[in-house]
């Protein structure tokens, strides 16, 4: 294991996430089981109090999520120098078998965090709790999954050994080591672009088709959902060629470097914001019908559409302008 | 919206009076968590500064040495050797080092003595480090007694002083001329310290080193991105090492703001019963202790880092220097470039603030969620 400042500090707020989560877990556990607002009971009054808790509880969670998972990206990146064959995040993420699957689980944990709160936040518009036991299901998916992360991303630091010159070997590191994958392979780079603005259009398309007919919620739920799984694969397949003016180069953690205007951060900042809004959307469907939340959902979902479409919107702009205005051509 | 920023608005000044009203407790807890900030944004700073620093000098260093083992330990290398090297595809230059070090008994330490590659020393003539210079007491054309290898006395004149901008690496520097280090060190002729190799193009350095390794097996071949690496780890470890003795003080800061925060006294009670049963929710005195929070972790941060980067840069890091940079008689004395960036201050925001926000949420709930007569009873 590599012992350094940035790594224990990932470590830390893991473990502090996953103490969080599982505290919420245990409650939520006895919300399902124990809930009944028809009772004037201690112990329902006490759970009744505990969901204010829980909903603080995973509103720091959340941010602290979006923050580790910036914060292994850089630490990945700052981590190449020590692996022979690693150019940047890419590569030390290929150290082993964790790196990967840390990472895709932080962004899925991001995302479901995300529409738990968006449905907590429905929640607490209606005056009898109405979405509480969905919620508390939905909890009792995250907190195992935020728990495996930490597990993971153990795995993965644990397993990091640089390699480092040693005075008793006249061995040489580079040459007899297996050099770590530099690079990602990214999908053909033509007919992705072709899909990633069919995706895109059809997405927006069919969130304004929900505003202002209200149909086809679920529809835009998993345009969206779409729309974030190939917007990524896109970064990788072509739109990271186009930023760096390579035709070679896929890495999708460079674009966060300072030498890329930090461009990645607002490409990932938009993307997260439309995948969970999006989801959003569709989470709160079935919710609809629930007497106390007739008024509130439907406003909810269309201010959700709206942001989804801005920020999707916005990140279509920051890749068409960076197609256009640059005089790299695939 | 505009109603949801007047809230906010309303609770933040809420907030700030209220932290006002209680000005010992919070001016302690921010002063000791303001030090835990500094201690550790220096630590970061400093490690990253002098990683950075290493990176800049090692830029220069040769592509490729070429040392040669014997029983597991460095030994001098046969000239001819380069030769041989010379000959392998793609190698663009060998030259042969010669360098080493002397102990001065006088001061009581070692100078790391090298003949520099363009013979830009006369013989009879040195070059020195600043660091010398300054423990020397010695100006230019002051002469220096040095004892060669068989104790005889070598007197040689000082030609010139290294700029103070190569402190860094060279406060302990002597350039001499080959045939002063031969009479200083009796050296075997024919033989050199090591050889510096340079490929023309990088990408072929790990199969010439291959080549290398594989003809003369009584050789190690090291590159420069071995070296950085090496040092990346090592200032990593060190910078790691220290947060983990620190870890101690973190917990007792951590178990000190959880005290703070439970122990509400019976008049920020009473105070909260009072906000609770003139109409707030426990969502607002929530969002009351969050806003609390928020003023106390930021101007903690703020003072803390700001405090930090006058020590590292500044002050040279006076506290950390010597646990972080080794040991040794002649320290080169150096400003450190600031450099700070977002990595950084992340990593620092997640060791400090993120703990303690952790652990002051249970206890702003507990009085968040107090019965407003039962808080006012107390």
């Amino acid at each position: 294991m590599i012992l350094q400042p940035a790594i224990l500090a990932l470590l830390v707020s893991s473990f502090l996430v996953s103490l969080m989560l599982l505290y919420a877990g245990w409650y939520g556990v006895l919300i399902l089981k124990n809930w009944d607002l028809a009772s004037g009971s201690d112990l329902q009054l006490n759970l009744e109090k505990r969901t204010y808790l829980i909903s603080v509880v995973l509103g720091y969670a959340l941010v602290f999520q979006i923050f580790s998972l910036f914060l292994y990206i850089f630490t990945a990146d700052s981590l190449h120098t020590q692996f022979v064959g690693a150019m940047c995040a890419a590569g030390s993420l290929n150290v082993n078998h964790y790196g990967y699957p840390t990472l895709l689980l932080k962004i899925a944990n991001c995302l479901l965090s995300g529409v738990w709160l968006i449905i907590n936040f429905a929640d607490n518009r209606g005056y009898d709790y109405p979405l509480i036991k969905a919620k508390y299901s939905l909890l009792m998916i995250l907190a195992p999954l935020v728990v495996l992360e930490a597990l993971l991303q153990f795995g993965y630091f644990k397993g990091l050994h640089a390699d480092v010159i040693t005075s008793c070997c006249g061995s040489l590191f580079s040459a007899g080591k297996r050099s770590v994958g530099a690079d990602l392979a990214g999908l053909p780079a033509i007919p992705m672009e072709w899909i990633f603005f069919g995706v895109m259009a059809a997405t927006l398309i069919s969130g304004v088709v929900f505003c202002f007919k209200e149909w086809g919620g679920y529809f835009f739920s998993a345009a969206s959902l779409s729309t974030f799984i190939i917007s990524a694969a896109s970064l990788v397949s072509f739109i990271c060629l186009y930023i760096y003016e390579l035709p070679t180069h896929h890495c999708p953690f460079c674009i966060l470097q300072k030498e890329y205007g930090y461009i990645g951060y607002a490409l990932y900042a938009t993307l997260l914001g439309g995948g969970i809004t999006g989801l959003g959307v569709g989470a709160l469907m079935p919710f609809k019908k629930i007497a106390s939340l007739v008024q509130v959902v439907p406003l909810i979902q269309r201010r959700l559409t709206w942001l989804s479409m801005l920020f999707y919107l916005l990140f279509t702009i920051l890749v068409a302008s960076k197609m256009l205005f640059t005089s790299f051509r695939l | 919206m505009s109603s949801f920023i007047n809230r906010h608005r309303n609770i933040i000044d809420f907030a700030l009076s209220s932290l006002l009203r209680r000005k010992i407790k919070n001016i302690s807890l921010l002063g000791v968590y303001t030090l835990i900030i500094f201690v550790l944004a220096s630590l970061i700073f400093f490690v990253h500064a002098l990683r950075r620093e290493a990176a800049l000098i090692l830029k220069n260093a040769p592509d490729m040495v070429v040392q040669r083992l014997m029983a597991g330990r460095h030994e001098l290398i046969p000239v001819d050797y380069g030769q041989k090297i010379s000959s392998i595809r793609g190698v663009q230059d060998v030259v042969p080092r010669l360098w080493g070090y002397y102990f001065d008994p006088a001061i009581g330490s070692n100078y790391t003595v090298m003949v520099p590659r363009d013979n830009m020393v006369q013989p009879d003539n040195i070059i020195i480090g600043t660091g010398v210079a300054r423990v020397r007491k010695a100006s230019v054309r002051d002469l220096i007694a040095f004892q060669a290898y068989d104790k005889t006395p070598l007197l040689l004149m000082i030609q010139q002083i290294l700029p103070y901008e190569s402190e860094l690496v060279a406060a302990d520097l002597i350039l001499m001329s080959e045939q002063d280090f031969q009479s200083m060190f009796n050296l075997p002729k024919g033989y050199a310290t090591d050889l510096a190799v340079s490929v023309a193009n990088p990408r072929e350095l790990v199969t010439v080193a291959t080549k290398i390794a594989e003809q003369f097996p009584d050789t190690r071949p090291i590159l420069k991105s071995e070296i950085l690496r090496t040092y990346d780890s090592v200032f990593d470890w060190r910078g790691g090492m220290m947060i983990v003795i620190m870890s101690a003080a973190i917990l007792s800061f951590i178990i000190f703001a959880w005290d703070k925060a439970t122990g509400l006294s019976a008049e920020e009670r009473k105070e909260i019963g009072i906000l609770k049963s003139i109409g707030w929710e426990t969502s607002d005195v929530l969002f009351l202790k969050f806003w609390e929070g928020i003023v106390i972790s930021l101007s903690a941060f703020l003072c803390g880092v700001l405090l930090a980067y006058g020590h590292v840069f500044f002050f040279s890091a006076t506290i950390f220097e010597h646990a972080l940079k080794g040991w040794s008689i002649l320290y080169p004395q150096f400003r450190l470039v600031p450099a700070i960036d977002a990595f950084q201050l992340t990593v620092l925001f997640a060791l400090s603030v993120l703990p303690y926000t952790v652990a002051t949420i249970v206890p702003a709930w507990l009085a968040a969620s107090a019965d407003p007569d039962a808080a006012m009873r107390s």
